[in-house]
């Protein structure tokens, strides 16, 4: 069964369509990686999944629920899904172990104690328990994002919606981003990934979408879609990816 | 590898001593030019054919003392004052901000409310606030009426309120987007978001000109006097229809620097930390 199904969606940003006619099915323990050039609408699309942008057409089902219908509480929705951003995004004033108990405590109402074992357990596991009590900006680019996946995960959220998380990092940071991506794959958990990293994507995705002018051009399998693509733009794009060796 | 056992090389010696000397040249030349133009400034001051008369009616050390006392227990009213209305303003400003920022059409009226009030509060002059509830609040003749000082203070608690609730809205316009972005997708509600996420780095990020405004509400606290409480300005004024003689205003003046440096001390040190922070640190 699908976990989530967006259906004809469409977004505009003033009178500019970034999303038109857009359909995406994504099933419980699925991995999908969002690929394309930068505008094609990925992180529009991850936005309008957790219900931070308003659409403009389509509707979008979240467990066979109409998120999209505007009686439902955004809220409620969001305490479902998690999303790392490609900035981080971590709260500068708050220390890390506040960082990731503020939602659990706050939204979840779990006790002060019961969210810091939990948020400490979750960071020794991805080795940063030494870390919980350091600020933000005493990390590097890959602890922070470390920090924001676990931030996410501390919910239990049923999908993770990941915008290009490795984006912002020094090359020699991403691979431990990535490590963790794995993991939760391992762990079944379903994720919808914008990416630049063809060679993860490859690897870790189950399925590959191609995005151009908001629309899903290709998708599939990655061996067919980053290997033996039938659309002129995917190539164009694939081309384009490999000269600057980066796949 | 480590620093200590790091022996500089020639170059970086020659490089050490020239600076060593540029230093040395620059705290002389600070000092000559300092002491030139501070001879320079005595001269046509002392020099000056009306000096001695102003002298004697603004700086005699008798008058000084004997007017101290009075400008003194004056000045106490000022600091209370200060105390309670910085509290009041500093409050009534981060309430007026956060309604400004509710939405949703149930909150159309607080928000025009609280946008009325900046807009009136901050065009008014506070003497034209003051005069209108010392004297036009008393002539209602209610039950239970405060005393004219309580009723100075809302004045300027009021005037203040408007200035402050800007500051607050700034700082938190100023919060990025993608802030509020990260603590939606946590499933936080909007009160929340402000409560744990926007105000807390808000408030840190306009310290610095918010206790500016406070430097300035020292000053202005003064003017309740203008209703009749006895204020430092208030009680310079009395002593110097005594006697003839400014000296109390001096006085009366150098007390109200006096009082300015701690806060203007700890608010530079607000700003510099929140530089360093912004930095990078």
């Amino acid at each position: 069964m699908a976990l989530l199904r967006c259906r004809g969606v469409r977004k505009e940003f003033g009178g500019h369509t970034v999303l038109d006619q857009l359909d995406l099915t994504v099933a419980e323990h699925q991995v999908v990686a969002l690929i394309g050039a930068s505008g094609s609408g990925k992180s529009t699309l991850l936005r309008c999944v957790n219900l931070l942008e308003e659409l403009d057409d389509g509707t979008i089902e979240l467990d066979g629920e109409d998120i999209s219908d505007p009686r439902v509480d955004p809220d409620r929705v969001r305490r479902r899904i998690g999303m790392v951003f490609q900035a981080y995004n971590l709260f500068p004033h708050l220390s890390v172990l506040d960082n990731i108990t503020l939602a659990p405590r706050r939204v979840h109402r779990r006790g002060r104690a019961e969210a810091e074992a939990q948020a400490r357990e979750l960071l020794d596991r991805v080795g940063l328990g030494a870390k919980a009590d350091a600020y933000p900006d005493r990390l590097s680019g890959g602890q922070q994002q470390r920090v924001a996946i676990v931030r996410a995960l501390a919910n239990s959220p049923r999908l993770m919606l990941l915008d290009e998380v490795t984006s912002a990092l020094d090359p020699e940071l991403v691979g431990e981003v990535l490590a963790m991506i794995r993991d939760l794959k391992a762990d079944g958990m379903t994720m919808v990934l914008a990416t630049h990293e063809m060679g993860f994507a490859r690897e870790v995705a189950d399925e590959v979408c191609f995005l151009d002018a908001g629309r899903v051009i290709e998708s599939g399998p990655p061996e067919q879609v980053l290997g033996e693509p039938t659309q002129p733009r995917t190539r164009q794009f694939l081309r384009r990816i490999i000269e600057a060796g980066r796949l | 590898m480590t620093l200590l056992d790091h022996v500089p090389s020639e170059a970086q010696l020659r490089r050490s001593a020239y600076r060593r000397q540029q230093t040395v040249y620059s705290v002389l030349v600070a000092a000559s030019s300092t002491a030139a133009l501070g001879t320079l400034l005595v001269i046509a001051v002392t020099g000056a054919p009306g000096w001695d008369r102003v002298r004697r009616s603004f700086l005699d050390p008798e008058i000084a003392r004997d007017a101290l006392p009075t400008v003194l227990s004056g000045l106490w009213l000022n600091v209370r004052l200060l105390v309670c209305c910085a509290v009041g303003a500093l409050l009534l400003g981060l309430v007026i901000a956060v309604l400004r920022t509710l939405r949703g059409p149930v909150f159309f009226p607080v928000r025009a409310l609280a946008a009325g009030y900046t807009y009136t509060f901050r065009g008014l002059p506070l003497i034209i606030v003051l005069y209108l509830l010392t004297l036009g609040v008393p002539g209602l003749r209610l039950q239970g009426m405060p005393p004219v000082l309580v009723l100075g203070g809302i004045a300027l608690v009021l005037t203040y309120g408007g200035y402050l609730a800007e500051v607050f809205r700034a700082g938190i316009e100023s919060v990025h987007s993608s802030q509020l972005a990260a603590a939606r997708s946590l499933g936080l509600t909007y009160r929340q978001t402000m409560r744990h996420v926007v105000l807390p780095q808000a408030v840190r990020r306009v310290a610095p000109p918010l206790l500016n405004d406070v430097v300035a509400l020292q000053k202005d606290v003064g003017l309740v006097s203008l209703a009749g409480p006895i204020d430092a300005v208030r009680a310079a004024q009395i002593a110097t229809a005594q006697t003839f003689n400014y000296t109390p205003y001096v006085v009366a003046g150098v007390l109200f620097v006096l009082l300015a440096i701690p806060l203007i001390a700890v608010t530079d040190w607000v700003t510099l930390r929140a530089a360093r922070r912004q930095s990078g640190g």
